[in-house]
């Protein structure tokens, strides 16, 4: 069974993004099991990737950290292996698909399964391509996570109805990275949405200060965090530990406010 | 409607925030070109701007020397801005104006493709920036120096390999950002639908035009034709009108670069993995794990780890063929057309040039070979000079 249901019992969900193997292999395991302690309730892990397309410059840099010293797949399962045997929080994989189609779709989803991953979000498969893994992951456990963006408009009726674990709502036009401020209607999105599905919505990209969190988590249920919590590795590399909880218990209680 | 889809190519894996851009890309592109009046708007401009039609000369001496199958070249190097591109980025720009955007925005490899949207910007009144790799900015300066002569911002793209592939995904990002004012004017039939049909459509102009001139030439189609391909505009372009016409072999060359048996070269289809990337599903060159691999042409316009999904699908197929052309072939095919008929091609279309000098000897008088000549060298000139540790004294 899914434990994404489990994020979101705790008032707000805070969701934190990490890229795997930035700065090592080891320190992943380390800072998610941090990022859980001080108040995460699901958190994604990032498949490095050479050509992410979707991200900033401060994520980007991350991949090209975890790609330097060859972080491979299945470098990540084991890192998921790892975290699995100190908790049961909820796992989520952020990743191109590519990555994932080379792996083997049948072998990948079966590995998210035996290893304790509930969920995939894949920034280059929309919902027209959803058919590459829907089933296969379906079979699995897994849920597909779906991106709903300020361009959406009358997709999100489909892209909503069709969607399992929770919603992704893109805030802003771009990619990812921090922004201080986030001009879109999420209202009108997050409603629409509702009219269409019971399940939680979460909404990421450009959030990260308190202030924004507490804003956001006044009208969804999870915020998510990438690119803020990737500077703090960037910044602090093997040191972070201190500094990311610091970062995540102010934002959980942010989401809480 | 093919739905995107060429067998088990193509397709749309892209961001969701550019799903309904290029469904509404998709609407507008099949509604303007069943206007006459848009129609009307790019023949003209293709012919009193570009200077369609494109000439298919005879190289007669080439014929001679080489003592096999009549060769032809299709004269793509003689159009404005000296390539193909501009076939493609008239019809992209315009489009782009009449859907009521106010900036374009395109990637670059060896700077061709973004002369001509630099130009095409200019002519029809629009705000252009290109995305080009540091490495090509580099080897093909001026280039660069030409497309902000023309009004063009050039970015230059300091992410991952800083080639072509890299300048794609900046020009992705900025069009994330930027849907709503600007069009990507994607320089090669790639990308996600319908990116690979519509480049492919503006592009076939070049094989409606071949075909036409070498049944008025010769009576009859020739035996093959032969095209470069990087991403495969000009080849798609260059086959498109023979694709049924099943007697007419069709040959895409690619970059062989210091050979495919080592790491330096860009020959996804000889030495690429089926693969999902840039939008498309196809073949690309994958290292452990579906990472992007790094690749190496002497040719910008070929430096790209993967191929249109169209292509895919000929080479699957088996409707055309697809070989290696290292750098060493293409230098002496480059210098080969230069004295033999006056003619310095592009170090990317020298490519199909060297294939013909390798297939040409083997035929009989009675075959005929079409050449792609999809680009001029002058822009070659000083990279060749190094390759053949020639100083200029620049």
């Amino acid at each position: 069974m899914s434990r994404i249901p489990n994020a979101f019992k705790n008032g707000t969900a805070f969701i934190g993004f990490l890229t795997a193997g930035d700065p090592t292999t080891e320190k992943t395991v380390e800072y998610i099991l941090a990022m859980e302690e001080a108040g995460c309730d699901l958190i994604e892990i990032g498949i490095p990737f050479s050509d992410p397309m979707a991200e900033g410059v401060v994520i980007q840099d991350a991949n090209v950290r975890a790609l330097k010293h060859s972080t491979t797949t299945d470098d990540v399962f084991e890192i998921v292996k790892e975290v699995r045997q100190k908790t049961d929080i909820p796992l989520v994989f952020l990743t191109y698909i590519n990555p994932v189609f080379f792996y083997g779709y049948e072998e990948f989803f079966k590995k998210c399964s035996e290893y304790g991953i509930d969920g995939i979000i894949s920034p280059d498969l929309p919902y027209e391509e959803k058919g590459e893994i829907a089933d296969i992951a379906a079979r699995n456990d897994v849920d597909v996570i779906s991106l709903i963006a300020p361009t959406s408009k009358e997709r999100i009726q489909k892209i909503a109805g069709d969607a399992t674990g929770f919603i992704y709502v893109v805030s802003s036009l771009g990619v990812t990275g921090m922004r201080s401020e986030i001009k879109t209607d999420l209202n009108a999105i997050i409603s629409d949405i509702r009219d269409v599905t019971d399940l939680p919505v979460a909404v990421g990209f450009g959030i990260n200060t308190p202030e924004q969190a507490s804003d956001i988590s006044k009208i969804s249920d999870g915020v998510i965090v990438g690119s803020a919590i990737v500077k703090i590795i960037e910044k602090y590399g093997e040191d972070a530990t201190d500094e990311l909880k610091k970062y995540v218990a102010d934002m959980k209680n942010a989401c809480l406010r | 409607m093919t739905n995107g889809r060429y067998g088990e190519y193509g397709g749309q894996y892209i961001s969701e925030t550019l799903m309904n851009e290029l469904i509404y890309l998709e609407e507008q592109y099949n509604h303007f070109m069943n206007d006459p009046d848009f129609v009307d708007e790019l023949n003209t401009l293709l012919k009193e701007y570009a200077g369609r039609p494109s000439l298919l000369y005879y190289a007669k001496r080439m014929t001679e020397d080489l003592g096999g199958a009549k060769i032809y070249l299709k004269r793509e190097d003689l159009n404005h801005t000296g390539a193909h591109k501009i076939n493609n980025v008239l019809g992209q720009v315009l489009l782009a104006k009449k859907m009521g955007k106010s900036r374009v925005i395109a990637e670059t490899g060896a700077g061709q493709h973004g002369v001509a949207t630099a130009t095409a910007a200019a002519l029809l009144d629009m705000e252009c920036e290109v995305f080009m790799g540091e490495v090509d900015t580099k080897r093909q300066a001026l280039n660069v120096y030409r497309m902000e002569l023309l009004g063009a911002k050039v970015h230059s793209v300091k992410s991952g390999t800083k080639t072509l592939k890299d300048a794609v995904n900046d020009a992705f990002r900025d069009w994330i950002a930027n849907v709503h004012t600007t069009n990507y004017v994607i320089g090669s039939t790639m990308g996600p639908h319908p990116f690979p049909q519509i480049v492919r459509d503006f592009q076939s102009v070049i094989s409606a035009e071949a075909r036409q001139q070498i049944l008025e030439k010769e009576g009859k189609l020739p035996t093959a034709v032969v095209a470069c391909v990087g991403g495969g505009s000009n080849a798609m372009g260059a086959f498109f009108n023979f694709i049924d016409d099943e007697e007419v072999e069709l040959i895409g060359c690619e970059a062989g670069g210091k050979g495919v048996d080592t790491p330096y070269n860009a020959a996804a289809l000889t030495n690429g993995q089926i693969g999902i990337f840039h939008g498309m599903k196809s073949i690309f060159n994958q290292g452990e794990y579906g990472q992007i691999a790094p690749v190496y042409s002497i040719s910008a316009g070929l430096d790209y780890p993967g191929v249109g999904p169209e292509h895919a699908y000929l080479r699957d197929s088996g409707r055309a063929k697809y070989v290696p052309i290292n750098d060493e072939e293409a230098v002496e095919a480059f210098e080969y057309l230069s004295k033999m008929e006056g003619i310095i091609p592009a170090i990317e279309s020298a490519h199909a040039v060297a294939h013909a000098m390798k297939i040409a000897p083997e035929m009989d008088k009675n075959d005929i070979i079409i050449i792609c000549l999809s680009g001029r060298g002058d822009k070659d000139v000083k990279s060749i000079a190094d390759y053949r540790g020639v100083d200029l004294g620049e």
